[in-house]
């Protein structure tokens, strides 16, 4: 892929990205906000945050599956987007939900599942956005951030639970979550363990062969797949 | 100046003499075309009709009603779907007349009522109540109806009758939600059906509603008929009844069913007892920014307290 190409793309990612939240200020700006604005916005950011989680989640299967290789430049974007709406989620429930009311807030967070597994994601979060930037992965060594960024799975099962847990049964939406997040943790699953069998093939042709291949090529490799 | 001539009149502007005798009932007629529902179209929903009313006095708060538009946008009705904004968007399905309310079970004089009679039944009366939602929001509506007594009484209930069962209409084609999603998922067991105990239906607080802020019931708030009980969370009001049974156990109710370690039978409005989720010890009035105190009974303390004495309401939530 050209370089004016993957430009373009990023753009497009960031004109996607930004969207929701340009309609939510259009939106707040036309007073449109429903009968219960907090809860509306609350809602908005949380739907866009584990859209964006899952989008991001979902860049490593487009390349398993279909042999893509632009999806994986768009990881990161899609990733420090969806901590962004997180972010805001979050500072809607503290400010305006809660009003900084510190013991109903922690009563929520040690009583209410739905609350400590958003939390949780939101703090798993940080560490991934704080070495987000290619000093960092140099810094770490592709190896230890690549084990870090694993972390996103479990925040993709958090973000996903914190709705199945908060919304009513007879609500589908979060199971469709739910079902998208299991389908791409299966993708993984599925290569990783395709990959492990050759590899044991391989070793036993030629357990030599392998581990110089692999210190020369591999290592490169999974370096630039990061958390795949 | 321009001067008209006379006489301009043509034989086609002249009312045909059997047209002119019978015009009254042509006048009844153009009406009837206006009124009418047109081919192909949904009967016009009689909502937003004026609806004549006297405020009961008794009845009444000190906070300001919730605006009209908030309480006919923000409804929970899953009927429509789960969506907050879905009732007031497809409300235009539903047909609320003809209407009719079967009221039957353990009573000596069952029957079919039309939703006019109903209407005639007994002087209407508006009343202010709040009403407060599970989720922890609430708001202040001026009902329309009278007590449910009244109904309940004109079927005579027999002394086996303990429970109160009402039905929500069951019509996937006038009520969206009731249709299969994905997968076939169901959010509800269709129909919908809600109950009371003989005497909490009783109780004089239990309106009978037809109509809010002087109209007749818009349909995404429950049109035609619907009960109101607003010492309990909103969930416990039935909607678009075509049932109401009278039965000596415990009715089985559509959210108690789907959830029962959340949504109790009673379910009464209680601060000290969370939904297993989240608190119930506050609530956003909406319109307002701050979280307000939620009130035991929902501020109806004084009325209906004696109704659970002796219960623990922590194990009957």
């Amino acid at each position: 892929m050209s370089r004016r190409s993957r430009v373009l793309l990023k753009v497009a990612v960031w004109a996607i990205c930004l969207t929701p939240l340009a309609i939510l200020l259009y939106r707040a700006a036309t007073h449109d906000l429903s009968a219960n604005p907090i809860s509306f916005v609350t809602n908005w950011l949380g739907d866009w945050t584990l859209r964006l989680l899952l989008a991001s989640l979902a860049m490593t299967p487009l390349r398993i599956v279909f042999g893509l290789s632009w999806p994986i430049a768009l990881r990161r974007l899609l990733g420090l987007f969806a901590f962004t709406y997180a972010l805001l989620h979050f500072n809607v429930w503290l400010v305006l939900d809660h009003f900084f009311d510190w013991h109903e807030m922690g009563t929520d967070i040690a009583k209410r599942p739905y609350v400590t597994v958003g939390m949780t994601a939101l703090l798993l979060m940080m560490p991934l956005a704080a070495t987000s930037t290619a000093a960092a992965i140099r810094r770490l060594g592709g190896k230890n951030w690549q084990r870090l960024h694993r972390l996103a799975y479990a925040i993709g099962i958090c973000g996903v639970l914190h709705y199945l847990w908060l919304a009513k049964k007879a609500n589908p939406a979060p199971y469709y979550y739910a079902a998208i997040l299991v389908l791409l943790l299966a993708i993984r699953v599925w290569d990783w363990g395709r990959r492990r069998v050759s590899g044991l093939r391989t070793r036993t042709v030629s357990s030599m062969a392998r581990a110089t291949v692999g210190s020369l090529s591999g290592q490169g490799r999974r370096q630039e797949e990061g958390r795949s | 100046m321009l001067i008209k001539r006379g006489g301009g009149l043509k034989d086609n502007d002249v009312t045909p003499y059997d047209v002119y005798l019978n015009r009254r009932a042509f006048i009844l007629g153009a009406a009837a075309a206006v009124l009418a529902p047109r081919p192909g179209e949904a009967a016009p929903p009689p909502a937003g009709q004026a609806l004549q009313a006297t405020p009961n006095p008794a009845y009444k708060l000190d906070d300001p009603p919730t605006p009209l538009k908030d309480v006919t946008s923000y409804n929970n009705f899953y009927e429509f779907g789960v969506n907050k904004e879905d009732p007031a968007r497809l409300a235009g399905t539903l047909k609320t007349r003809p209407w009719t309310v079967n009221v039957e079970g353990l009573c000596a004089k069952p029957k079919v009522f039309d939703i006019d009679e109903i209407l005639r039944m007994a002087p209407l009366e508006e009343r202010i109540y709040s009403l407060r939602c599970v989720e922890a929001w609430s708001m202040v509506i001026p009902w329309i109806g009278f007590p449910l007594a009244t109904l309940l009484k004109r079927v005579e209930p027999t002394s086996q009758a303990r429970y109160v069962e009402f039905t929500t209409l069951l019509d996937p084609e006038q009520f969206p939600g009731q249709k299969k999603g994905l997968f076939n998922f169901a959010s509800l067991d269709w129909p919908y059906t809600e109950g009371l105990r003989l005497d909490e239906a009783l109780h004089p607080l239990t309106l009978l509603t037809v109509g809010l802020y002087g109209q007749v019931l818009p349909n995404q708030n429950g049109a035609p008929i619907r009960v109101v009980v607003p010492w309990k969370y909103g969930f416990k009001s039935a909607k678009s009844i075509v049932r109401i049974r009278l039965v000596d156990k415990e009715p089985k109710t559509a959210w108690n069913t789907t959830a029962p370690q959340e949504y109790g039978f009673y379910s009464n409005v209680n601060p000290t007892v969370d939904h297993p989720r989240w608190s119930q010890a506050t609530e956003r009035r909406i319109g307002e920014f701050r979280r307000r105190k939620t009130l035991m009974f929902n501020g109806y303390q004084e009325q209906v307290a004696s109704l659970y004495t002796g219960m623990d309401l922590r194990k009957l939530y």
